[in-house]
């Protein structure tokens, strides 16, 4: 497998994605870097089309035939972009796997849970139609589902949104995959099962050593289940770095402008939300400067010339903002908020 | 779940392989117009399976003298133009239409299934070639079809045949490419495609299957319109030859004679509606029941 325990599993450097629209092409995603190593766990944040679904695609090749990809992505230190479909099927389900938003809708309804749970070991392994069903059937009662010995061959229909979900993590973590990705997993959930998820998928993670890349537009799961994260933006990578630095130091005005607009507990009545005024820019039609200028609050005219560099605020925190000095001392008063 | 799983689950066992068709005849009885449907097709059915073996009369041989005789005992439904017995003839008659109808659907299926498949799998030009292709092939209707190849080849029952059988594959091209496109769409093929299959396992075991209800109905409608279309050509004279009857032979044949004996016209008129109603209605049923989320107990 790896050549060292300290080589990084997943290295992503300078990826960038164009989509054809019907608006033209789109820059998806722009000069997105970063490296995983095994065990490792990384969250990716930010609002609705901000290129977080896109680079997970990306990773697992499965963006339409019509994307432009540029840039680099090594699993293992062998290149993946540009590798012919076959080649990557060989990969997909097996070294690296993927969890979806709708798990109402990522289930077959035409097949059993345990056929569909069964299905990536006959693909990628040797195992024999009853072994696949004696792991699918192993692998559903990990994953916690409820009478798994007698459920194992009823329709996806019969489930609730919680237990398909597990079912799709069984089904994702059927070959032992290195890599898993979880595109909002728990976002179609209720709150109460959310976390319940989230914990099955931590403790999976960590007992079998995998990286996990995890999309949220929800701070406080990119808080408690990641160890790393990156904040994205209009296609870019805005802000990144440990988890723990990113909360207590955001630098970016726009992490905190996330941060400031979530819902809490304990506020005065009548309190309302706050939000980011301005709306997302469009893909198809991005400024040349910073994406976020058009709603930042210490914008300046510099901001609107060129897409700022990543500014390195001090261990591997990095912040892709030409304003630092003045945003890094508003940030006390947001974390404190 | 508040709703308890149909109790052909297995329970307690992992190496059991229950399926849906354990439970199917009890749910499919209890559906009326699979019943219905059904019933009526094998009506049908049985009618020509008997004429092979039985009929009351020979449907081939002609008796002027006893022509046109209302029903009586000895013959049930009385005797055409030519003293030929109804009876005989609507069950040889059968035997025609069922023979056109499932080859004739069969082609349109094979054929049209495959490519709307394709179509739906590879897009691209190949999309456009083959949705191009059924568009020039739609422009024909089936009696054109049969008119162009029965003046290459003759006509008779092998040519009609084979021109309803093109004539259904653009509908059933169109109709696959539609619902598989649809499938293709879905996010668990993008899940099927994450856990890394291929398009032509993606094809044969998520989108088929999920388009499979669609084409049953279909196929079943397009049976209905086969024995329709075989029924034209032979009133046409471009289909089933005499002396072999065929219930549009027999409408032919009834046609100059309804002021007369309107009657004659009527009998075949209502073997094709019961064929045809009794398919669609088989279809429909089929449908419900093949669909697992419409499966539940009630």
């Amino acid at each position: 497998m790896s050549v060292s325990a300290n080589a990084p599993l997943i290295e992503v450097r300078d990826l960038g994605v164009r989509l054809n629209t019907s608006r033209g092409p789109a820059k998806a995603v722009r000069g997105v870097s970063f490296s995983l190593k095994r065990g490792e766990t990384l969250g990716l944040v930010g609002e609705s089309g901000c290129g977080k679904s896109v680079t997970a695609l990306a990773l697992m090749g499965l963006l339409p035939d019509s994307a432009v990809i540029s840039g680099s992505i090594r699993l293992d230190g062998s290149e993946l972009v540009g590798l012919s479909d076959a080649n990557y099927c060989k990969l997909r389900g097996n070294r690296i796997s993927m969890i979806f938003q709708e798990p109402m809708t990522a289930l077959n309804p035409m097949h059993t849970i345990g056929r569909q749970v069964a299905e990536p070991l006959r693909r990628h392994t040797n195992c024999s139609a009853a072994e696949a069903r004696k792991e699918a059937f192993a692998l559903l009662d990990r994953v916690g589902l409820p009478d798994a010995a007698k459920r194992v061959d009823a329709y996806p229909h019969q489930f609730s949104g919680g237990q398909r979900q597990r079912v799709t993590i069984a089904m994702a973590l059927a070959c032992q995959p290195d890599v898993l990705i979880a595109d909002e997993p728990t976002t179609a959930l209720d709150v109460t099962i959310q976390g319940q998820i989230l914990d099955l998928i931590a403790d999976l993670v960590a007992e079998r050593g995998m990286s996990m890349v995890l999309i949220s537009h929800d701070l406080g799961v990119i808080a408690e289940n990641v160890q790393r994260m990156m904040v994205m933006y209009g296609g870019t990578v805005v802000e990144s770095g440990a988890t723990n630095a990113v909360f207590t130091r955001m630098g970016h005005p726009y992490t905190q402008g996330l941060f400031r607009a979530r819902p809490r507990l304990g506020a005065r009545k009548g309190t309302r939300l706050q939000t980011i005024a301005g709306t997302v820019p469009e893909l198809a039609d991005l400024p040349a400067g910073c994406t976020f200028a058009d709603r930042c609050a210490i914008v300046e005219d510099r901001c609107r010339v060129a897409l700022p560099a990543e500014v390195d605020v001090g261990a591997g925190h990095g912040v892709r903002c030409v304003r630092t000095d003045v945003s890094m001392a508003e940030a006390v008063g947001v974390s404190g908020a | 779940m508040s709703t308890p799983l149909s109790a052909s689950v297995e329970v307690g066992t992992v190496t059991a392989r229950p399926r849906l068709a354990a439970g199917f005849w009890r749910r499919a009885l209890r559906h009326r117009s699979f019943v219905t449907g059904g019933t009526l097709s094998l009506m049908v059915l049985c009618a020509a399976l008997l004429s092979l073996v039985w009929t009351p009369w020979s449907a081939y041989e002609i008796d002027v003298a006893s022509k046109l005789r209302p029903p009586s005992a000895a013959h049930w439904l009385g005797t055409d133009v030519l003293g030929r017995d109804i009876v005989s003839l609507l069950l040889v008659g059968a035997r025609s239409t069922i023979m056109v109808g499932i080859i004739a659907v069969g082609i349109g299926l094979t054929f049209g299934v495959c490519l709307g498949l394709i179509a739906a799998a590879r897009k691209g030009w190949t999309e456009e070639l083959i949705m191009r292709m059924s568009d020039f092939t739609f422009a024909f209707p089936a009696v054109l079809s049969a008119i162009m190849l029965a003046a290459v080849a003759g006509p008779g029952m092998v040519t009609s045949i084979i021109a309803i059988g093109i004539f259904q594959i653009p509908t059933l091209v169109r109709l696959t490419r539609g619902s598989a496109n649809a499938i293709w769409a879905r996010e668990f093929v993008l899940a099927a495609r994450a856990s890394g299959k291929g398009g032509f396992r993606i094809t044969i075991e998520h989108v088929l299957p999920n388009v499979l209800p669609i084409l049953i109905v279909q196929g079943t409608i397009q049976f209905a319109l086969a024995i329709l279309a075989e029924a034209a050509l032979s009133y046409l004279g471009l289909g089933t030859q005499p002396p072999q009857p065929s219930w549009g032979r027999m409408l032919n044949d009834a046609q100059t004679l309804l002021f007369q004996s309107p009657m004659l016209a009527v009998y075949p008129g209502a073997a094709i509606a019961i064929a045809v109603l009794g398919l669609n209605l088989l279809g429909d049923g089929l449908r419900d029941l093949l669909d697992p989320r419409l499966a539940r107990e009630r």
